[in-house]
């Protein structure tokens, strides 16, 4: 009998369900436990089991010292086992609520899910949360194992209403721009005794389905990566000399023989191909996950990150989106704020520009929402810093995933899944005007720059760049100042000073730095700015050189006993909630340009400024 | 012999794991222990880069304890690949004579091997060590990503992983945090076995049966190697059909009685076997969780 295809699936649901001890049921009953794993299982099961005088076979995947000195799963293990019928990689999950990233993460490539339930508890918020998770990353086949049933005396009643309530819960999971789960199989279960894991039990009469493991060898998974467009994500670019240069990565969907066209999605220049190289050399075609290296007949202007796809079946290509976002880092989504965010091999920045609703997993409401925190799911737009290739999660696992990566931590914020382009990012092409910024640079002799004074409340930034600014306008220079406290009487009002309304205030104050600079101006821009992130925004709004970061270095006593608004007095009285340096913090410039030390006379500071800017202004440096 | 469907589905993941460490990092190497993991490992590289040759360094960390067939087989199979090799061996635990013999497992393995490697890994300023680990070898391997951060200390934090999605593998760095890659994570011994068979790949003869002297050392057969290990009074080396099922340094590894002398033969006796294959390795009892203790400490 040939073998049934490689099977990747995870077990779920909610702390104590018996997830583990069901996996390490399945291994022991399907004979697949070595003897001195069991050894070293009976010793640990004296230590720290929960099983009294039986063998804890939790302990065979809860591998990490503080998950068997607590008793539960922390992160996902996998485990890889085979019968006679198929292989299997299977992902053991953590049920903890603070763990979710770590059971998105065993969802991500499966094909398959086991929902643990507790009999005796029915359906928890954490099953409601792990099923709408898998229904997220597009899981198609649904297990629910009604499990513990020996401690109801495999009640059959209890049985028939929690599968009841666990079709409902699926037919319920409507994610807008994705499918519900289709296939959906209930099995009564008793993972500590064996009931219906390998073997059929004959204390559930009642039941005539398949057992799980009977299941898991015989299900058929119906992805047909295979039958979709063609796609590549150029991963590496091989040059072994001056007469081969190869396109090396994996076929993400459908297949490709030579001759064929394929285009670069993103400039659409097209080429047809010349060799296709394998593990095994060249070869006559290629389909969804092979790994090969491809050679094109004429030349191609292409580089890693670039996807290739037929010319008659081409991806999206925008540089804004909407999509599904599980967020993933202990620092909520901030709107506005920059990630890096990786697509297929392509690598940019993104940040999300509206959160649509966050979505409650129990009961599938659309909740308004401002921000994202840990394990929630919310369905977003995103601005890509530039024009991306891809595909609808929904139609194409491969090319409509993503990930979003926090700048300063560089841990993994979020998994995204995309669900459509904005109509407004394929219709809008910038304009470009003739007289440009350097032609009014030319007729206003200087280069625009934009002076970034940041620094605490109090810290000196208005005072010290209204003295440049004099300075400036009697050299014959031709300026601006944009202040914090003027910009929230008119364009920033509808803001307050929560981190979210803080991003997006350093956002507006950028971009019209930014129109300031086009129209030749040399920009005084005095903002408190107190987020490391939003300071590299407008630094990378601007051309290179154009953003001058200059750090007013003012201890906080000495603000604070300045305080010519009575500000800190007030904040420090409780007051004022989200004030800078009292009670929301001021991440200071790790490399800013220039280093002003606050408790110098201003003039002193002035002219430091200008000593460091003049070359700059007429070009010198 | 033609490869099963899902080997060649785990091949192929392992050459773009492969591709994506070379694509994403200033200074890869190839952590290279001789070993039969190892071996598939560079068969790999060799199919991911072709026709180009390996475009990173192989790094071999010499505990002075390694079998000399081993030696002779890394000097051998570098020379035919024309590979870039890298030797280390800590020169302060060789100064200091750390031996597994008289210091014991445990800070041997700490200082040759744990210290070793990161001294390495800083002295050529390699910032992705691509290593031959499996899940399937232990419980805290288990647990572990295919693209797994390091500190600046090179430790590992097994409580707070990244998370990792589908193959979109976070390869991110802060300042001085390093990379460790383990293309063969989803990979079994099985698998191993089976693809050395079906590609025809060359692997140090000791884990094929033969004839050789053998000590009986706390329950293990130990294969004496070179007269540093004492002889207890009256003692001589019997001669028995042995070999390894995993390799280490010579006094810390145990072989088994076995008449598998091709890979073959080692798939039939896998197929029965009943023990795991780290059994044979005396560093992985010393104490509870040990494993996952030296690879906090920057194990490979």
């Amino acid at each position: 009998m040939p073998q049934k295809p490689l099977l990747r699936l995870l077990t779920c649901g909610a702390v104590d369900d018996g997830k583990s001890t069901l996996i390490g049921r399945l291994l022991h009953d399907a004979g697949l436990i070595a003897e001195d794993t069991l050894a070293t299982l009976a010793g640990d099961s004296r230590r720290h089991g929960t099983t009294g005088a039986d063998v804890d076979l939790a302990l065979l995947t809860d591998g990490l010292e503080a998950e068997r000195q607590q008793g539960i799963t922390i992160d996902v293990a996998w485990r890889y086992f085979a019968t006679p019928a198929r292989h299997f990689i299977l992902a053991d999950c953590p049920g903890h609520p603070q763990h979710t990233r770590n059971m998105a993460t065993g969802a991500a490539r499966a094909d398959l899910a086991i929902l643990l339930v507790d009999a005796r508890a029915g359906l928890l918020p954490q099953t409601y949360r792990h099923a709408a998770i898998c229904a997220l990353f597009g899981i198609r086949h649904l297990v629910v194992g009604i499990n513990k049933l020996d401690l109801l005396d495999f009640d059959q009643a209890v049985f028939e209403r929690i599968a009841a309530e666990a079709r409902a819960m699926a037919a319920a999971l409507a994610i807008p721009h994705l499918a519900a789960i289709p296939h959906l199989v209930v099995i009564p279960l008793s993972a500590r005794h064996g009931d219906n894991v390998a073997h059929p039990s004959a204390r559930i009469p009642w039941y005539a389905g398949p057992t799980l493991l009977h299941h898991l060898e015989t299900i058929t998974i119906d992805e047909t990566a295979t039958e979709k467009p063609f796609r590549f994500p150029i991963q590496w670019v091989n040059r072994r000399d001056e007469t081969f240069r190869g396109l090396a990565g994996t076929v993400a969907s459908g297949r490709i023989a030579l001759g064929d066209p394929v285009t670069v999605a993103t400039s659409g220049a097209t080429a047809p191909l010349a060799r296709i190289l394998g593990p095994g050399g060249d070869q006559p075609e290629a389909q969804d996950g092979d790994a090969v290296t491809l050679v094109v007949a004429a030349p191609l202007d292409c580089a890693r990150g670039d996807l290739l796809a037929p010319p008659t079946a081409r991806p999206n290509v925008a540089d804004q989106f909407a999509a599904h976002l599980l967020w993933t880092d202990d620092a909520p989504l901030l709107p506005g704020r920059q990630y890096r965010m990786r697509l297929g091999t392509t690598w940019t920045t993104a940040s999300v520009t509206t959160i649509k609703h966050r979505l409650d997993p129990q009961t599938q409401a659309h909740e308004a929402a401002t921000t994202l925190s840990a394990n929630e799911i919310g369905l977003c737009t995103l601005a890509a810093a530039t024009p991306l290739a891809f595909d609808a999660y929904a139609t194409n696992r491969a090319t409509g995933a993503f990930i979003l990566v926090n700048r300063d931590t560089n841990r993994t914020a979020a998994a995204g899944m995309i669900a459509h382009p904005l109509r407004r990012a394929t219709n809008i092409h910038p304009e470009a005007y003739p007289v440009d910024k350097q032609a009014r640079g030319v007729a206003l002799r200087q280069r625009p720059l934009v002076l970034w004074f940041t620094g605490l409340s109090a810290s000196g930034k208005t005072t010290v760049a209204k003295l440049v600014e004099q300075h400036l306008y009697h050299a014959g220079c031709h300026t601006f100042a944009l202040d914090g406290d003027n910009l929230r009487h008119g364009l920033n009002r509808d803001l307050g000073f929560t981190p979210r309304d803080r991003v997006e205030n350093i956002r507006r104050a950028g971009e019209v730095a930014k129109l300031m600079v086009e129209a030749g101006l040399i920009v005084l821009a005095s903002f408190i700015s107190p987020y490391r992130a939003e300071r590299r925004l407008v630094r990378e709004m601007l051309a290179p050189g154009e953003f001058v970061e200059i750090f007013m270095d003012t201890p906080l006593d000495l603000c604070a006993a300045r305080d010519p608004k009575g500000l800190y007095a007030r904040a420090r009285r409780g007051e004022i909630p989200n004030f800078t340096g009292i009670n929301s913090p001021y991440e200071p410039p790790e490399s800013p340009d220039l280093t002003l030390d606050g408790q110098s006379p201003p003039e002193t500071l002035a002219r430091q400024v200008l000593a460091h800017i003049l070359p700059r202004i007429t070009g010198e440096a | 012999m033609p490869l099963p469907p899902h080997l060649r589905r785990l091949e192929a993941e392992a050459i773009a794991i492969l591709r994506e460490t070379l694509a994403s990092f200033r200074a890869p190497a190839l952590l290279y222990s001789i070993g039969k993991d190892s071996s598939v490992l560079l068969h790999l590289a060799q199919k991911a880069f072709a026709p180009a040759a390996i475009p990173f360094p192989l790094l071999h960390i010499a505990t002075g304890w390694d079998f000399a067939e081993m030696l002779a087989f890394r000097d051998r199979r570098a020379a035919e690949l024309g590979a870039h090799l890298l030797v280390h061996t800590n020169p302060d635990g060789l100064a200091r004579g750390i031996s597994p013999i008289t210091h014991g497992s445990r800070l041997h393995m700490d200082t040759m091997g744990t210290e070793a490697l990161k001294q390495a890994l800083d002295l050529h300023a390699i910032d992705a060590a691509i290593g031959g680990a499996r899940r399937d070898e232990e419980k805290s391997r288990a647990k572990e990503r295919i693209f797994s951060p390091r500190t600046q200390g090179h430790a590992w934090d097994p409580r707070s992983q990244r998370p990792e999605f589908w193959t979109l593998f976070n390869t991110s760095l802060g300042p001085g945090e390093t990379m460790r890659v383990f293309p063969l994570s989803d990979w079994t011994e099985l698998d191993i076995w089976t693809y050395i068979a079906a590609e025809g790949i060359p692997v140090v003869p000791l884990y094929f049966a033969a004839p050789r002297p053998v000590l009986r050392r706390a329950g293990a057969l130990i294969v004496r190697d070179d007269d540093r290990m004492p002889l207890a009074p009256g003692e001589t080396p019997e001669t028995l059909w042995v070999r390894f099922r995993t390799m280490g340094d010579w006094p810390l590894t145990g072989a088994h009685e076995s008449r598998a002398a091709t890979p073959a033969q080692i798939l039939a006796e896998l197929a029965i076997a009943r023990t795991s294959e780290r059994h044979g390795r005396l560093i992985d009892h010393d104490q509870d969780a040990a494993m996952e203790r030296k690879k906090r400490e920057g194990y490979f």
